[in-house]
């Protein structure tokens, strides 16, 4: 079979093109949706792209959450659909409760951009199955607004959990708790991510690598495989 | 029903750190002014609605606080009468 993973355009979203071209890369189809439609056709998956939805008025994702695509998305993730949300696609899948904690202001109130560094931890996603615990990794990081923030017994439970599915390694780009890059939901399938893993797939454009793949492919190999 | 005119100000909690609050407060000693022992930004929402009463026009402007104008993980808001 191939793995039909579904890429939501929200008015104001800039990477779906970006997910589509990594999906494609990864050996998956990509299938486009629209914001304003309940209907998911039947993907397999869906990436929450990075951008500024609905502007960022109001909060990082806080009108997002409430498209009629995002209505099917947290049905659907609730029944065990992988859900993979970058930077705005975090800030949405916070925004609507499928992770805890918030993306707040960058502590330094700098945008940042530039190859980040980071570690991964946990493993148990479809989306980070490629990579081993503990294995470094490069992809780009590109946020205004991705200082993770959370309750001490929140961070301490995704930690005690194995929830943390990666950290930021050297300077942390944006003051996030525990240098956390992102977080996954207790089954696994949900998980919101900072920086862009969409933007390191190709060598020959950007200067970080492929390690960004890995994040589709493995998720593509779940699905096939399942 | 009669219109009433509702405030809902929404501010960060006060565990959450305000980096443009401490920017402004850090920026106002260069003008002369301060210093300060704390700045906050936060968000002020004007609302303009037609309720039964003036209860009932709290009660809107609380639900629609709680659904959408503050994130109750790191926000905290208030209501009044304008």
């Amino acid at each position: 079979m191939t793995a039909r993973i579904g890429v939501v355009t929200f008015p104001g979203s800039l990477d779906d093109r970006d997910a589509q071209r990594a999906i494609r890369l990864a050996g998956g189809e990509p299938v486009a949706l629209w914001h304003g439609d309940h209907d998911l056709q039947g993907v397999d998956a869906v990436v929450l792209p990075g951008g500024f939805s609905y502007g960022d008025y109001l909060r990082a994702g806080a009108i997002a959450r409430f498209a009629p695509a995002m209505a099917s998305v947290i049905e659907q993730a609730g029944r065990g659909l992988p859900v993979l949300g970058i930077c705005n696609g975090f800030q949405v899948l916070c925004e609507s409760g499928l992770l805890p904690g918030a993306l707040t202001r960058n502590v330094e109130l700098h945008f940042v951009n530039r190859d980040q560094r980071l570690v991964v931890e946990s493993t148990a996603s479809p989306w980070t199955s490629a990579f081993e615990p503990g294995q470094e990794i490069v992809i780009p990081v590109k946020n205004g607004e991705g200082n993770y923030v959370a309750s001490t017994e929140v961070l301490d439970a995704l930690e005690g959990e194995g929830r943390v599915i990666a950290r930021y390694l050297g300077r942390n780009p944006n003051g996030s708790a525990r240098d956390i890059a992102g977080i996954r939901n207790e089954r696994g399938n949900v998980v919101g991510v900072m920086p862009h893993p969409e933007h390191a797939v190709e060598s020959l454009i950007g200067t970080a690598g492929t390690d960004g793949l890995g994040f589709f492919s493995g998720l593509v190999t779940t699905l096939v495989a399942a | 029903m009669p219109a009433y005119s509702v405030v809902v100000d929404v501010m960060l909690k006060p565990e959450i750190l305000d980096p443009a609050g401490q920017a402004v407060a850090n920026a106002l000693p260069a003008l002369g002014l301060g210093p300060t022992s704390s700045l906050r930004i936060g968000k002020h929402v004007e609302i303009s609605l037609e309720a039964d009463d003036e209860a009932g026009a709290l009660a809107m402007a609380t639900s629609m606080a709680q659904v959408l104008l503050a994130n109750p993980v790191i926000e905290d808001f208030s209501v009044r009468l304008a």
